[in-house]
């Protein structure tokens, strides 16, 4: 085989056809939508959050299948982390979990969807649990300067 | 005369990308048409011989440049006219391409005849170009935008038409004479008869159908029309407004600015004739004369040819496409109902990995919603992959995809 089809190794066809942590969290503490407007990508996320710490994380939506192997492998990453820890993550661990840190430009939107997903609800989580005005200003500094 | 067949082996040559190879030494089987096309040498040449030889800005000084690059300019409307049987030169409005032509139509007749209550109605296989100006237009007049909707074979039903006209609010009924995503060839004629019973006006996009098929304005009976330079061999950022000198001549102007005035005093402007009152500012002087050297290259195939050579491979590319298991295609399998536009989806893996790995073969073809996704809402996906042909392609350019969609097999183990 050759060319574009390397990407397609056995792990990401296997995600994209059995994703992990795939689907709804019904008591859910916070969850965000958001989508790809090119390609018509589309992801949710729900957390469970327990004293800082993210104890249950389920995603679901329509997507490729490299969005779909990066999303099963964002919800694995995050799972049982801290809030803080969770802010942390960024697109190579994603990426070269699954030997993606040289994908296209124009595939990267695909494979990165969840985790913008991901850190708008712990922004927004973070955010309804702000009292201090500029403590928002700065998560806000923060979130633009994401990507 | 050369048979029709070796007509189109032999114009390969004419087109300088189709020379390159991509990704690792493939062939370019550029699949895309329907998105943008590649443009020959003829093309290329004529911007390039008026970059160098006759630059000037139009319709104003009076030196030897500027009077060869009006005549140049105007050149093209006169052969627009004769492509698609316009009689009045003076309804045809350069634009930017048919979404500034529908844009146009939108503001400068939409705001002076669309009031609280009164309908617009399009279809549910429009591009997005042909939705978009109409809900901008509706929420800004309390009016309605309703949809004559599609049925499984990808066809319109036109029994909606019927009983949004019955409400006697419609203004304007818009669609598309080829769907971008099914190919569909829309029923203008039966559309357009009953709109003109009903005394309401319509609007055409022929975006998909004027670069395929023969187009006759004067037949067709519309009102409005609006097509593309990039989409029929000529240069991006060039296309036509045609609209009824009648109808122009109820409309208010889109942009204010130089060339569309006959007087300006320090409150008040007066317009110039038509079609310069709606074409402001300095045009793309070089890329007309460029689409009117890609009209003159497509005069001299036949239209009539180019339509029969894409029925051709349509026609090879559905048995092919139809014999890989699982794939699905959408829209009407009648070929005579449907331009050279194949949109399918292949078992459950994604089109854009489709699109990726076909991609690693040299093969170019379109993945996502196309612009169209009231069509995929409609059709109940998120998005398809989809193979648009024009004259340079051939029937091995259908094979080199076929035998990759076989390696998109391989790869998700279909």
């Amino acid at each position: 085989m050759s060319g574009n089809a390397d990407i397609y190794h056995e792990m990401i066809v296997d995600y994209s056809r059995n994703p992990i942590n795939y689907g709804q969290i019904e008591n859910h503490d916070v969850t965000f939508h958001d989508s790809n407007p090119l390609c018509g990508d589309s992801i949710d996320i729900d957390i469970k959050i327990d004293e800082n710490k993210i104890t249950d994380i389920k995603f679901h939506g329509k997507g490729c299948a490299i969005c779909m192997a990066c999303s099963s492998v964002l919800t694995e990453i995050t799972k049982g982390k801290s809030i803080d820890e969770a802010r942390t993550i960024e697109k190579h661990d994603v990426l070269s979990e699954l030997g993606l840190e040289h994908l296209q430009a124009v595939r990267i939107k695909c494979a990165l969807l969840s985790l913008k997903v991901l850190k708008s609800a712990l922004y927004t989580y973070i955010g309804k649990n702000l009292s201090d005005a500029e403590d928002v200003d700065k998560l806000k500094t923060e979130a633009e300067n994401l990507y | 005369m050369q048979s029709t067949e070796s007509l189109f082996e032999n114009l390969r040559k004419d087109f300088p990308i189709l020379k390159r190879t991509v990704r690792d030494n493939k062939r370019l089987v550029y699949l895309d048409n329907a998105s943008t096309t590649q443009k020959p040498n003829q093309v290329i040449d004529a911007i390039t011989d008026y970059y160098q030889n006759h630059n000037a800005n139009i319709h104003r000084a009076v030196y030897a440049l500027a009077e060869e690059s009006t005549e140049a300019y105007e050149a093209t409307r006169d052969k627009i006219a004769d492509f698609i049987n316009i009689k009045n030169r003076q309804e045809i409005i350069f634009v930017r391409g048919t979404t500034e032509a529908i844009n146009l139509v939108a503001y400068s007749w939409g705001r002076p005849h669309i009031k609280e209550g009164d309908i617009i109605v399009t279809t549910e296989y429009e591009h997005h170009s042909n939705i978009v100006p109409w809900q901008l237009l509706v929420k800004e007049k309390g009016a309605k935008l309703e949809y004559i909707g599609m049925n499984d074979g990808g066809e319109l039903i036109l029994d909606d038409l019927d009983k949004h006209l019955a409400t006697g609010k419609v203004k304007l009924v818009t669609f598309s004479l080829m769907s971008n995503v099914l190919g569909t060839i829309t029923d203008a004629k039966k559309i357009i008869e009953k709109c003109k019973a009903a005394g309401v006006l319509t609007l055409i996009d022929g975006a998909q159908a004027v670069p395929h098929m023969k187009v006759d304005i004067e037949k067709l009976g519309c009102d409005f029309f609006a097509f593309s330079g990039h989409k029929m061999l000529g240069p991006t950022g060039i296309g036509v407004l045609w609209a009824k000198k009648s109808v122009l001549e109820t409309m208010v102007p889109f942009h204010g600015g130089g060339d569309m005035i006959r007087e300006v005093h320090k409150y008040e402007a007066t317009w110039n004739d038509l079609p310069y009152k709606f074409e402001a500012g300095t045009p793309n002087i070089a890329d007309v004369i460029g689409f009117g050297a890609a009209i003159d290259y497509l005069v001299k195939i036949g239209m009539d040819n180019v339509r029969e050579h894409e029925i051709e491979l349509t026609k090879y590319a559905m048995e092919k496409l139809s014999a890989v298991k699982g794939l699905r295609i959408y829209g009407t399998k009648d070929i005579s109902k449907r331009g050279g536009v194949i949109s399918f989806n292949f078992s459950d893996v994604h089109p854009h990995d489709v699109a990726q790995i076909v991609d690693g073969e040299g093969i170019a073809v379109r993945s996502g919603h196309h612009c169209a996704q009231v069509l995929m809402e409609r059709l109940n996906v998120a998005a398809t992959s989809r193979a648009s042909f024009y004259i340079y392609n051939t029937k091995q350019d259908i094979d080199i995809l076929v035998n990759a969609l076989n390696i998109v097999a391989k790869v998700f183990k279909l």
